[in-house]
C-alpha cells in the first residue's frame, strides 16, 4: 500500500495548523510554482496528472484551466467548491477539517496559474467545523505572509475568502453555486456562457471541488506524471478519495488508485458486508449514480468504465446495501430528496422530481399498481437530457435503474406490500 | 451570416440569431414560455426544444444561437415527443380551472396542449395546493396554481419596470411567485404583466371576471392617454354580456412599435378607458333651460349654435369669439374646427394651450406629462398664438367683450379653477362640445355630444412628430358624432364649407393645405405611423 497523500493527515493532531502542516513539507509546492515555475509550466503538470475534476462531473483540471482568457476586462476568480451535498458523499469534509492548509496551498497555486487574485471557498452551511478550520488557516496564511500582496516576494497578490451557503444541493451545482455566491437564490444558469467565459461576478471564473484543489500541491511537487502513475496500471488519472457508507464492516473515506475495482472496496477495504450478509445492490457515485447489481461490482471506479455499464462515477462515494435493504423505501428516501432539492427553474425537473416522489410514495403505502412503474420510466425518460443543469439527470438516475434493475422487488411491494 | 436549414427550408440569419428566431424568419413558429423577444434568457421552461442534426440532445431553440450550415428539425417524433412530455409536466399541477379562467382563448399552455398534446392525464396523485387570488397590489391579482414559473414577470418588474418588488419563492414544484414581505407591485406597468403572462396566473382586476376573451373584437388604435403615442388594441363587445350593463370596451392591450412603445403599455394609458362607457357621458345634444339642461336633437342645437354665433360675429365682430380646442381632438377634427372658426368666421382668438395642459406626472418610460395625443398635431395645425391666449380669453369673456366662448373637448375649469368658473359662468353664449359632462359643460347654453377615440377614424401625431392612425372600433355612444362631423354640419349653415363624408376627406384636404401633412394620405401611414416632422 502506497503511502497516502490525500488523506495523510486524516486523523492526525493538530494537522490542520501551519506549523504542522509545514513541518510536514507543507507550502514547499507553493514554493517551487511561485519561484522556479512559469505558470504554463504549471498547467501542463496538472494536465500530465490526469486530474479530473474530483466534484462528479470528471472534467479534466487542467483543460479547465486553459479555458480562462488570458486577456480578461473583468477579474478572474477562483471558487472552491465545497458545498459537499451528494447523499453519501463526505470525502471534502476531511480534508477541510484535517488538512485546510492543502486547501489554501492548492488554491494559491491555481490562481498563481491562472492569474487569479480572488479566491472563494463555498463550503456547505452545516459543515461548521470546516468553516473554522478554514477560517484559521487562510487566517495562519495572511499573516505567514501566504495570503495578501506580494506573496514571497514574488509580486503575485491573492485573497482568499470562506462562504458558507445556506443549505440547497442545487448550489453544489456551479452556477447555481455562483448565483448564490452572489448573494442571489441558488438556481442555475444558462449556459453558454460557460463560467470559464462569464462566471462570478460576471468575470472569467474557474470552479475546482475541494479535492481537486487538495491535489494540485502534491502534483507540482511530485509531477504530474507521478501523479498519473498512483492510478491502477492502465487506467492513471491518481488517486482518489471514496466515501464508503452503508451495510459495510468499516464505513469511512478510503483514498484509493482511480480505477481500483467496487468489488475491491467493498470486500477488502470496507472489510466486507456487514454481519456477512449477501449483497443486494450499490449505488458507486453518490446518490445520482444508477445502481449496480452485485453481479456488476468487478467494474473499476473510474469514469469511463462506470460510464460504461450505464453508471457514474460520480463523487466516488459508494453506497452499500445488503439483502435486507427495503429498494422500495431506498427510492423514496432518494427521490424525495431530489423533489425536495430541485430549485424549481426548469420544468421537467420541477415537476418530473415531484410526481415521481408521489408514486413512490404511494407504492410504499401499498397504494400502488403495475402501471405506475411504467409512468416511472416515462417520466424519468421524459426529464433525461432536457434539463438546465444536472440535478434532473442526476434524479432521475436512482429512479430508472432502481425500478429497472429491481423491478420485480417493486411488482412484488404492489402486489403484496412490504412483506 | 450564418446559414442553416430549418426543416428543409435553408434560411440566412445574422450572427448570433437564435434558432427560434431564425424558424420565425420562415414562418415556422417554435412553442415557448418563458422566452420573450424583450427580456432577458433564462432557458427554463424546456418547451422550445429542438433537433439539431448530430447535436446528442434536444436544444433549447430560444437560447441557442445557430451556426453556418446547422441542420434543424422541428417537428420530428423526439421534438414532439418532448413536447407532449413538457406540456405533461406542466399540467400535472394545474388546476385545470379553463372555464373560470380570464386566459382561457388566450393562452398559450391552452393552445399548446391543443396544438401538440390532447392527451388524458396519467397523474393520480394529489396535485400541489398553492395561494390563490393572491393580492400583488392595486392592481393585479395571481393565481399560483396556474402558474408556470416561466418567471417572464419577474424579469418584466427588474429589467423594464425597474422594480423589484417581484421574486420566485420555494424550490421545486412549490415554487411561487410573489412579492417580498411587506411589498407590493407598485409601478405603473403592471397590466404588461397580464399581457406577458403567458397562462392565467397574473390577471388584472380590471378585466378579472368581466368577459369571456374570444367575445371581444379588436381594432388597432392609439392610447389617447399622453403624448407618447402608445400603439394599441383596443378589446370591445358588440353586446354587452356577462351582465355588466353598458359596458363595451373592455381593455386596452399594447400593439408592437419599436420606436414608440417597444411592446409595453402603461397603467395610466390602459386603464384611462373607461371614460367612453361611463356614466357621465353625453349623449344627446342638449339646450340649457333656466338651471337645468333638456335634451334636444342635432337639427336644434345646431340651428342655435350657428344662429347665436352668426348674431355675434355680425354685431360685435369676430373679435368677440373665443375658440378653447383640446388637443384631445384627432388632426381631422381640429383641421374641421380650424376651417369653420379661421376660415368661414374669421375668427383669431383660438387657442388650445391652457395653462397646466402638460403639468401632468410623467416617467422615463413611457408616460409623459402632456397627458393629451395630440398636442403636436394641435401645434402644426397653427392652433395657438394667432389670437388671444385661452388664459386671455378668460379674462375678456370675464370683461364681456368675447361673448361667445366655443370649448371643443376643452375644459378650462380643470386647469384654470375659480377663474374659469365665473368668467364661464358670464358668457353670453358658451358651447360645450365633447364627450363627457365636466365643470366647464356644466355652464354651457349648447351642448354637442362628441365621439370618443374608439368611435371614430382620424390621426394624432405624438411628441416626437410620429403621425398615427385610429379606427373606428363602435359606434358613438348615443346620438354622439365626431367632431370633425359636427364642425361639417356646423359649416353649411355658417357658410361656404366643404361637405366632408367622412375624416379621410378631411385627412385629404388637410394633406393638401398645412405643409407637415403634404402628399399623405391614410394609406401612406401604416400601422406603424409615420414620422412627418423631425423632433
Amino acid at each position: 500500500m502506497p503511502k497516502p497523500i490525500l488523506s495523510k493527515n486524516f486523523g492526525k493532531k493538530n494537522a490542520h495548523s501551519l506549523g504542522v502542516y509545514i513541518q510536514d513539507g507543507g507550502y514547499e509546492a507553493m514554493k517551487k510554482a511561485l519561484t522556479e515555475m512559469k505558470p504554463e509550466q504549471i498547467i501542463q503538470e496538472v494536465d500530465k496528472s490526469g486530474l479530473k475534476g474530483r466534484g462528479g462531473a470528471g472534467f479534466p483540471v487542467g483543460k479547465k484551466w486553459s479555458f480562462i482568457p488570458k486577456e480578461a476586462t473583468k477579474p478572474k476568480y477562483l471558487v472552491i467548491n465545497a458545498d459537499e451535498g451528494e447523499p453519501g458523499t463526505y470525502k471534502d469534509r476531511p480534508i477541510m477539517e484535517c488538512d485546510p492548509h492543502a486547501v489554501v496551498e492548492g488554491a494559491i497555486i491555481t490562481c498563481f496559474a491562472v492569474g487569479i487574485h480572488w479566491a472563494g471557498i463555498y463550503v456547505r452551511g452545516e459543515y461548521v467545523k470546516s468553516i473554522e478550520r478554514l477560517e484559521g488557516a487562510i487566517n495562519e496564511a495572511y499573516a505567514k505572509g501566504y495570503l495578501g500582496k506580494n506573496i514571497l516576494g514574488m509580486g503575485f497578490d491573492l485573497d482568499m475568502v470562506v462562504h458558507r451557503g445556506a443549505g440547497a444541493y442545487i448550489c453544489g451545482e456551479e452556477t447555481g453555486l455562483l448565483e448564490s455566491f452572489e448573494g442571489k437564490k441558488g438556481q442555475p444558469r444558462m449556459k453558454p456562457p460557460f463560467p470559464a467565459i462569464v462566471g462570478l461576478f460576471q468575470g472569467p471564473t474557474v470552479i475546482n471541488n475541494v479535492e481537486s484543489i487538495a491535489a494540485i500541491p502534491h502534483i507540482v511537487k511530485n509531477g504530474g506524471e507521478w501523479f498519473n502513475g498512483l492510478g491502477a496500471p492502465g487506467i492513471g488519472g491518481g488517486v482518489k478519495l471514496f466515501p464508503v457508507s452503508g451495510h459495510v464492516k468499516k464505513p469511512g473515506v478510503y483514498e484509493l488508485p482511480m480505477g481500483t475495482p467496487l468489488r475491491e472496496i467493498i470486500y477488502k477495504h470496507a472489510g466486507g458486508i456487514r454481519g456477512d450478509k449477501k449483497l443486494k445492490a450499490v449505488i458507486p457515485g453518490g446518490a445520482s449514480a444508477p445502481v449496480l447489481k452485485p453481479e456488476e461490482i468487478d467494474v473499476p471506479m473510474e469514469y469511463a468504465n462506470l460510464a460504461k455499464i450505464g453508471s457514474m462515477m460520480g463523487s466516488g462515494a459508494v453506497i452499500v446495501m445488503d439483502e435486507d435493504t427495503d429498494l422500495v423505501k431506498t427510492l423514496r428516501v432518494l427521490m424525495c430528496f431530489y423533489a425536495h432539492e430541485s430549485c424549481g427553474k426548469c420544468t421537467p425537473c420541477r415537476e418530473g422530481t415531484g410526481w415521481m416522489a408521489k408514486i413512490i410514495k404511494r407504492i410504499e403505502k401499498g397504494e400502488g399498481e403495475s402501471a405506475d412503474l411504467d409512468t416511472i420510466v416515462s417520466i424519468a425518460n421524459g426529464i433525461r437530457g432536457r434539463t438546465l443543469c444536472p440535478l434532473g439527470d442526476a434524479a432521475i438516475g436512482p429512479a430508472l435503474s432502481f425500478v429497472t434493475k429491481f423491478r420485480q422487488e417493486f411488482e412484488d411491494y404492489i402486489k403484496v406490500g412490504a412483506g | 451570416m450564418p446559414t442553416l436549414t430549418i426543416d428543409d427550408q435553408q434560411v440566412t440569419v445574422d450572427q448570433g440569431t437564435t434558432i427560434l428566431d431564425a424558424a420565425k424568419k420562415l414562418g415556422i413558429s417554435i412553442p415557448h414560455f418563458c422566452y420573450h423577444p424583450r427580456l432577458t434568457k433564462v432557458d427554463a421552461c424546456r418547451m422550445c426544444l429542438v433537433e439539431v442534426k448530430d447535436a446528442p440532445k434536444l436544444v433549447t431553440s430560444c437560447s441557442n444561437a445557430v451556426r453556418d450550415n446547422m441542420v434543424v428539425f422541428t417537428g420530428t417524433p423526439k421534438v414532439e415527443e418532448a413536447r407532449k412530455s413538457i406540456l405533461e409536466f406542466i399540467l400535472i399541477n394545474h388546476p385545470l380551472d379553463c372555464p373560470i379562467c380570464d386566459k382561457a382563448g388566450e393562452c398559450k399552455l391552452q393552445d399548446y396542449y391543443f396544438r401538440y398534446s390532447c392527451q388524458p392525464s396519467r397523474f393520480k396523485d394529489y396535485k400541489v395546493k398553492k395561494h390563490k387570488v393572491v393580492d400583488l397590489g392595486a392592481k393585479m391579482v395571481l393565481d399560483s396554481e396556474r402558474c408556470v414559473v416561466c418567471s417572464r414577470c419577474v424579469r418584466f418588474c427588474t429589467e423594464v419596470a425597474g422594480e423589484e418588488n417581484l421574486g420566485i419563492f420555494n424550490r421545486g414544484d412549490h415554487s411561487e411567485i410573489g412579492t417580498y414581505p411587506g411589498k407590493k407591485i407598485e409601478h405603473n406597468y403592471q397590466g404588461n404583466l397580464a399581457d406577458i403572462c403567458p397562462v392565467g396566473a397574473l390577471t388584472a382586476k380590471d378585466f378579472r371576471f368581466k368577459c369571456r376573451s374570444w367575445l371581444l373584437c379588436k381594432v388597432d388604435t392609439i392610447c389617447p392617454g399622453c403624448s407618447n403615442g402608445c400603439n394599441a388594441v383596443v378589446h370591445f363587445a358588440l353586446r354587452s354580456f356577462n351582465g355588466i350593463k353598458g359596458q363595451r370596451v373592455f381593455r386596452l392591450t399594447p400593439r408592437e412599435n419599436n420606436d414608440v412603445n417597444k411592446i409595453w403599455l402603461c397603467d395610466v394609458g390602459r386603464w384611462g378607458y373607461s371614460f367612453v362607457d361611463s356614466i357621465d357621458r353625453l349623449t344627446t345634444p342638449a339646450l340649457k333651460k333656466g338651471e337645468d339642461f333638456v335634451k334636444s336633437d342635432w337639427d336644434t342645437v345646431l340651428r342655435e349654435t350657428a344662429s347665436g354665433l352668426k348674431t355675434v360675429v355680425e354685431r360685435y365682430g369676430p373679435s368677440a369669439v373665443g375658440v378653447i380646442p383640446s388637443p384631445h381632438l384627432t388632426n381631422e377634427d381640429l383641421y374641421a374646427l380650424k376651417c369653420l372658426f379661421s376660415c368661414v368666421l374669421k375668427v383669431t382668438n383660438i387657442d388650445f394651450k391652457l395653462p397646466g395642459l402638460d403639468k401632468g406626472e410623467g416617467d422615463k418610460l413611457l408616460l409623459k406629462a402632456d397627458r393629451h395625443p395630440n398636442t403636436r398635431g394641435a401645434e402644426l395645425l397653427g392652433l395657438s398664438g394667432t389670437g388671444l391666449s385661452a388664459e386671455a380669453m378668460m379674462e375678456k369673456v370675464k370683461t364681456g367683450e368675447i361673448k361667445a366662448l366655443y370649448l371643443a373637448g376643452s375644459d378650462p375649469v380643470k386647469y384654470i379653477g375659480e377663474k374659469a368658473e365665473e368668467a364661464l359662468s358670464r358668457a353670453e353664449l358658451l358651447i360645450f362640445q365633447g364627450t363627457n359632462f365636466n365643470a366647464s359643460c356644466k355652464l354651457a347654453r349648447v351642448i354637442l355630444p362628441g365621439a370618443t377615440f374608439v368611435e371614430k377614424e382620424g390621426t394624432f401625431t405624438n411628441y416626437q412628430g410620429r403621425l398615427q392612425k385610429i379606427n373606428k372600433a363602435l359606434e358613438p355612444l348615443g346620438d354622439a358624432q365626431a367632431d370633425w362631423e359636427i364642425f361639417t354640419r356646423l359649416g353649411k349653415r355658417l357658410g361656404a364649407y366643404p361637405s366632408y363624408r367622412c375624416a379621410e376627406e378631411v385627412f385629404k384636404d388637410m394633406a393638401g393645405e398645412v405643409a407637415p401633412f403634404t402628399g399623405l394620405s391614410y394609406g401612406k401611414i401604416g400601422p406603424q405611423g409615420i414620422k412627418i416632422v423631425d423632433k
